[in-house]
């Protein structure tokens, strides 16, 4: 009797996900999906609204990832604005965003290595689920948990100095940035009581990785293995290779590292990128149109980041990086697991970059914005702490917003998730009639790799735990378990 | 005594910003006051580090909207019991203590502040009834700031849910 399994989250507001494992006969798994019940309302509300609300508006968008959507939605405003893509920006303006984007991608990487993905490493994936949690952490390693707390504080802070306030921040406005950084600011960053000065965070974040590392060498093919599988890779990329994470081309890889998307201006996404709707699930699925429907999807965030880069432009993170392609000799890496590896990559890269801004007079001085003729048109693109993120607006006469269009990180990485998590069922949920905590933990593995933000592509707020059920073939619920 | 109100939701979904606009409010009301001993704080959500900004108080009231069937607004007592949810993106107050004093060695009394919200869309501005409970919450918390003990040792003043 063939049946079914559905893992679905339960939300406050609009918008959930759930996932569907559908066995045959003999209780293998034959079809896995990852459902993200999208609601699009976003894009309508902002029509009509004069165009430099939006990097206000937008942070409505999601409480968790709000400076991305911030910054994105101003590089597309600077198009409006005359003021460039991205290269055109006062030193000051460009160096503050970029100052504010790395303390986002800090607290956020940080965040989600020390309190997400830790639990299954200290105490593996199938461990009593009373154990295997931040407050077990906390309890065994304390101070991995302390310093998890404090970098996310450091990096909340950094935002708050660039961007003005937690809440609905303005930091970022059409064509520049609104304020300098402090001398206060300054100096409590890079010499601060320990632990929130900056020589702490790159001493933490160097620890962290080196506690990855030697975690991996004891457990290599776990993680090797654990929803392995070869895709294609996108990012943007700084023009001459190097990883940059708020501004560049686009470029994509495929799984032997061939450039399938060359370095294009990303102001041309649409020539190159298309969302396949499909009737399970309202979440689209992003594709690069040269490749088609069945080849073209791609991962997006620090794995696919670190396929497509050629170095990196700091020198503890470029040594690091270095290590890493080793282990693939120089190809890109498939392996789902890696993406934890590659983030605390990016997470020390953070830290080395924000030193380096600290220390630059531009923050502290120079003129703010850049102004220019105004355009009809503007595209954002940077990479968020999950992926590359897309903005695109259209205005007209009124300068009032008349498109609006937004693919989050999670949306480009549906499709690599929904092959996560079939690689998960096959692996772990063949043959078996009932949903056991490590079985649906093994799922949810496999989805934190990408750290989705659910809330973005629902365009919900807070709530997202999983709900797991089993069907049989007459679609009848035989077992059902919820995080 | 060292007393932080922290309201927390997302203004930009309505009746989600309840507490937020609580929280501003009487941060306002309190500067001309010139009470001291307060810290006034708001977010989108909790999160971890909440931990260790709650370590170092007496007092935490949180703020927050509720879809609870509840009347106007209520308190209750945090109890470190919260867990984190599947992509642990929020914490829950409960969840923000047992850290803090996992963490931190530090149990400040905690209590949460529900209001009641009925509006969850795309837009600014709190609902008209939602407002009301709004009002109602903001007269009766300047009445527990005046008087914290009230909060403090859980008098029969305080309103509970």
């Amino acid at each position: 009797m063939s049946q079914k399994i559905t893992i679905e989250p339960v939300t406050r507001v609009e918008g959930h996900g759930k996932v569907t494992i559908h066995l045959d006969d003999n209780n293998n798994v034959t079809e896995s999906r990852f459902h993200i019940v999208e609601f699009r309302g976003f894009e309508r509300f902002v029509q009509g609204r004069p165009y430099w609300e939006a990097p206000v508006l937008v942070q409505r968008l999601c409480g968790i990832c709000p400076v991305s959507h911030h910054l994105a939605a101003a590089k597309a405003l600077d198009m409006l604005v005359g003021a460039g893509t991205g290269d055109g920006l006062t030193p000051t303006g460009e160096k503050m965003r970029r100052l504010m984007h790395f303390g986002q991608i800090f607290q956020s990487h940080a965040l989600h290595f020390f309190h997400l993905v830790s639990p299954d490493l200290l105490f593996g994936i199938d461990a009593d689920p009373a154990i295997r949690n931040v407050i077990g952490v906390v309890l065994e390693h304390k101070d991995l948990a302390v310093q998890g707390v404090m970098m996310r504080k450091f990096g909340q802070e950094i935002i708050r100095a660039t961007a003005g306030k937690k809440i609905h921040g303005t930091g970022a406005i059409p064509g520049g940035i609104n304020k300098h950084l402090s001398p206060e600011d300054k100096e409590a960053f890079l010499n601060g009581p320990d632990p929130l000065n900056i020589d702490q965070m790159l001493a933490w974040s160097q620890g962290v990785l080196d506690f990855f590392k030697d975690y991996y060498s004891k457990n290599k093919s776990f993680i090797d293995e654990f929803a392995s599988f070869p895709s294609n890779h996108l990012s943007l990329v700084r023009k001459d290779g190097a990883l940059d994470l708020y501004h560049g081309v686009l470029r994509a890889v495929d799984s032997e590292g061939n450039k399938i998307l060359n370095d294009v201006d990303y102001q041309d996404y649409e020539q190159y990128i298309e969302e396949e709707v499909r009737s399970w699930s309202y979440m689209k699925f992003p594709y690069l149109k040269s490749l088609g429907k069945e080849k073209g999807w791609y991962r997006v965030g620090p794995l696919a980041r670190l396929n497509t880069c050629e170095f990196i432009p700091s020198p503890l993170a470029q040594a690091e990086f270095e290590q890493y392609k080793a282990l693939t000799n120089g190809k890109p890496n498939n392996s789902c697991l890696h993406f934890h590896y590659a983030r605390l990559i990016e997470l020390l890269h953070s830290a080395e970059m924000m030193k380096e801004l600290l220390n630059d007079p531009d923050l502290m001085e120079g003129e703010l914005v850049t102004k220019g003729s105004k355009a009809y048109k503007g595209i954002g693109l940077l990479e968020a702490p999950r992926g590359t993120l897309f903005h695109h607006y259209e205005i007209n006469e009124l300068d009032q917003i008349t498109k609006a269009n937004l693919i989050v990180s999670t949306t480009n990485n549906n499709e690599p998730m929904n092959q996560s998590v079939n690689s998960v069922a096959h692996s772990w949920m063949d043959g078996k009639l009932e949903i056991t905590e490590p079985m649906m933990n093994a799922v949810e593995v496999a989805i934190r790799a990408y750290d989705p933000c659910l809330s973005c592509a629902t365009h919900a707020l807070g709530k997202m735990p999983l709900e797991v059920s089993l069907y049989d073939a007459n679609n009848k619920l035989i077992d059902r378990k919820r995080s | 005594m060292q007393i932080l109100i922290y309201g927390y939701g997302n203004p930009g979904r309505q009746d989600d910003g309840l507490g937020i606009a609580l929280v501003d409010r009487l941060e306002e009301w309190a500067s001309e006051k010139e009470l001291v001993g307060f810290e006034f704080e708001n977010n989108y959500q909790l999160n971890i580090e909440d931990s260790e900004a709650i370590s170092n108080k007496d007092l935490v009231i949180f703020a927050d909207a509720s879809e609870e069937e509840i009347d106007d607004f209520c308190l209750s007592v945090v109890d470190g019991k919260g867990k984190l949810s599947f992509t642990t993106h929020s914490a829950s107050p409960g969840y923000i203590v047992k850290l803090c004093k996992e963490l931190f060695q530090k149990e400040p009394h905690v209590l949460l502040l529900h209001i009641k919200g009925y509006e969850w869309e795309f837009r600014e501005g709190i609902s008209d009834r939602a407002k009301e409970n709004l009002d109602k919450a903001f007269v009766y918390m300047k009445k527990v700031l005046e008087h914290p003990e009230i909060a403090l040792e859980s008098k029969e003043e305080l309103k509970t849910c």
